[in-house]
């Protein structure tokens, strides 16, 4: 059965890069030396047996492969173990990725609520004024940096003009401006996504046949057009999703939003290992994820792909 | 046949020519100013401002822009001025631009000729490596990798050449196994030219288009990424004037100075987008087919 080879075959895929991440991600921790050394360098009189203790608590002083045994067994069980200062590392996780997961998806929605229209319009009007200025405005945005755009956005919304919370997560007007902030960076690159994608199916010849049978142009540009168009954006989409967390880590700081991308830079500033690890494993792990979903998904609608 | 008799045109003024060229293009002109005048400043920047924007004037601390005070971007907490570290700081950003870009595509470029000819181990190696490099977005892998070597201007050049080299790999990977099959590399191996000799005088030069252009949008994307991760404070240290780094302090007095942090950000917007605009030229010049969409 050729379906079934195929989703095989991404699935074990999808595991050896999941394995390969989070072997690198823990690999690379443990290069950082001694961990028990780093956490008592503050304090003065430490002997040799808190040290000693210290990795024995931590599993330090197991060889490098069980200890990342040790925790690939935890990622599995769900059971993420003890950050060093803040107690278990699955809690602060179960309250900072419900956070990034709605940023994430609002940000979303409003690119495609806004790229979606745009694009269109600039695949049905190629060439003229409105399709440069579109052009030029989403090189504009491509061009910013996304956490300054964020700034930018407290400046003017919260501070010139008190409208929306410059941070936190306290209430539902403080998602507005972090979620517009990635959102209009994620526009910038997939209005140009929408156009190309428009004006490859708009030439091709099922589109003509609908026109020629007469059909009304709103009816072809909607209904064959942009359904056709939609499994690729959606495939672009989904690929895209490293870069959508990548972003939303920094933008997460600048708004101060209490989610895995916060996380992980405090886990740095106090030098968290652990946590620091399970946070950058789980966030690679979801983008795998959405990877081989978007994947699977586009193997199953289009049988085409499957051969590649 | 063409009549050699006839008399030759008139070659046209240098005006008309230019404006026949493939120059006149708003892409263009507005890209290479905006490149040119970064790259004019940014290398004189020794001898327009001697101080290195680190001359520190606590007297004038937060001074505002556009007033008849010597700082005409105003001063930032330290009393720096402003100008002055914008231009220094494009050091930085322009030296992790162009060194990170280049090093991908050098050891990139190779890698992809040699995978796209021979085929067989390195060709699987580039495409499970791009999995691996899709996972894990630069921004953590920076954070994880900074975390343990401490940040530094050299180690995020460093990172960034270890995870885009794969960009340019598969591109010319891609662009050699159409190439190798046509008549003129058959003709060249007839010939009995060495494998080598032809990848890299008759495979290569053909490759070249895409590259250009991913080489520009590269720079232009490893400029933003190095802000970020200075703003982070994971890159240039904070004496050097950053341009990520003067976001990251002028953070902490934007509800008093807002020129402290939206003047360094015009400037990388500025920077970056001169560069996509040169980078979105070179794409419908030398890139009709659309392989770098």
């Amino acid at each position: 059965m050729p379906v079934f080879r195929f989703i095989l075959q991404r699935v074990l895929q999808a595991i050896l890069v999941t394995l390969a991440v989070t072997l690198f991600v823990s690999f690379a921790i443990r290069l950082t030396g001694d961990p028990a050394i780093m956490l008592t360098a503050d304090s003065s009189n430490v002997t040799e047996e808190d040290l000693a203790f210290i990795r024995e608590t931590l599993g330090l002083n197991k060889p490098f492969f069980v200890q990342y045994l040790d925790f690939l067994k935890s990622l599995l069980s769900g059971d993420l173990g003890e950050s060093f200062f803040r107690g278990s590392v699955r809690d602060l996780i179960a309250i900072a990725m419900p956070s990034t997961l709605l940023l994430a998806i609002s940000s979303l929605g409003i690119s495609i609520l806004i790229s979606i229209p745009l694009g269109i319009h600039s695949a049905l009007h190629k060439g003229g004024l409105s399709d440069q200025v579109i052009r030029v405005l989403s090189l504009v945005g491509l061009s910013f940096p996304n956490f300054w755009l964020g700034i930018m956005f407290v400046l003017l919304l919260s501070i010139t003009f008190p409208i929306f919370p410059a941070s936190g997560f306290e209430t539902w007007s403080a998602l507005i401006l972090p979620a517009t902030t990635i959102g209009i960076i994620l526009t910038a690159t997939n209005v140009r996504l929408v156009r190309t994608q428009m004006l490859e199916t708009l030439s091709a010849q099922y589109v003509m046949v609908a026109r020629a049978k007469g059909l009304n142009e709103r009816s072809v540009v909607y209904k064959h057009a942009l359904r056709n168009a939609a499994i690729a954006i959606v495939t672009f989409l989904g690929l895209q999703f490293g870069n959508l967390i990548g972003g939303l880590v920094v933008v997460e700081l600048v708004f101060n939003w209490p989610g895995m991308g916060t996380l992980s830079i405090e886990a740095i500033a106090q030098r968290d290992y652990p946590l620091l690890q399970a946070t950058v494993s789980i966030l690679a792990i979801m983008i795998v994820g959405v990877n081989l979903a978007v994947d699977l998904i586009y193997g199953l609608i289009d049988p085409r792909i499957r051969v590649a | 046949m063409t009549d050699q008799t006839q008399p030759r045109p008139q070659s046209p003024s240098i005006a008309t020519r230019f404006l026949n060229s493939r120059y006149a293009n708003f892409e263009f002109m507005a890209g290479a100013i905006l490149t040119g005048t970064l790259v004019v400043l940014v290398a004189l920047s020794g001898v327009i401002f001697p101080d290195g924007g680190s001359k520190i004037d606590l007297l004038a601390r937060l001074t505002g822009p556009f007033q008849a005070s010597g700082h005409p971007l105003g001063t930032d907490a330290l009393g720096r001025d402003i100008l002055e570290r914008i231009v220094h700081g494009g050091r930085v950003s322009l030296l992790v631009g162009v060194l990170s870009a280049l090093g991908a595509v050098v050891i990139g470029t190779i890698i992809g000729l040699f995978a796209g000819y021979y085929r067989g181990f390195l060709d699987t190696f580039i495409m499970r490596f791009a999995d691996i490099q899709l996972a894990l977005p630069f921004i953590l892998l920076a954070i994880t990798v900074i975390a343990i070597v401490g940040p530094g201007t050299d180690r995020i050049i460093v990172l960034m050449i270890i995870s885009q080299w794969v960009q340019y790999a598969r591109l010319v990977r891609g662009s050699v196994l159409s190439l190798r099959e046509r008549e003129f590399v058959q003709a060249a191996r007839s010939y009995g030219l060495h494998n080598v000799k032809i990848i890299f005088s008759h495979i290569l030069p053909n490759a070249m288009g895409p590259l250009i252009i991913l080489l520009t949008l590269n720079v232009a994307n490893n400029i933003l990424l190095e802000s970020s991760l200075t703003f982070l404070g994971l890159g240039a240290d904070p004496q050097t004037p950053s341009w990520g780094g003067m976001l990251s302090e002028g953070r902490s007095y934007i509800q008093t100075a807002w020129w402290v942090t939206v003047f360094p950000g015009v400037a990388i917007m500025l920077t970056v987008l001169g560069l996509n605009l040169l980078g979105d030229w070179l794409r419908d010049e030398l890139d009709p087919l659309g392989q770098t969409r």
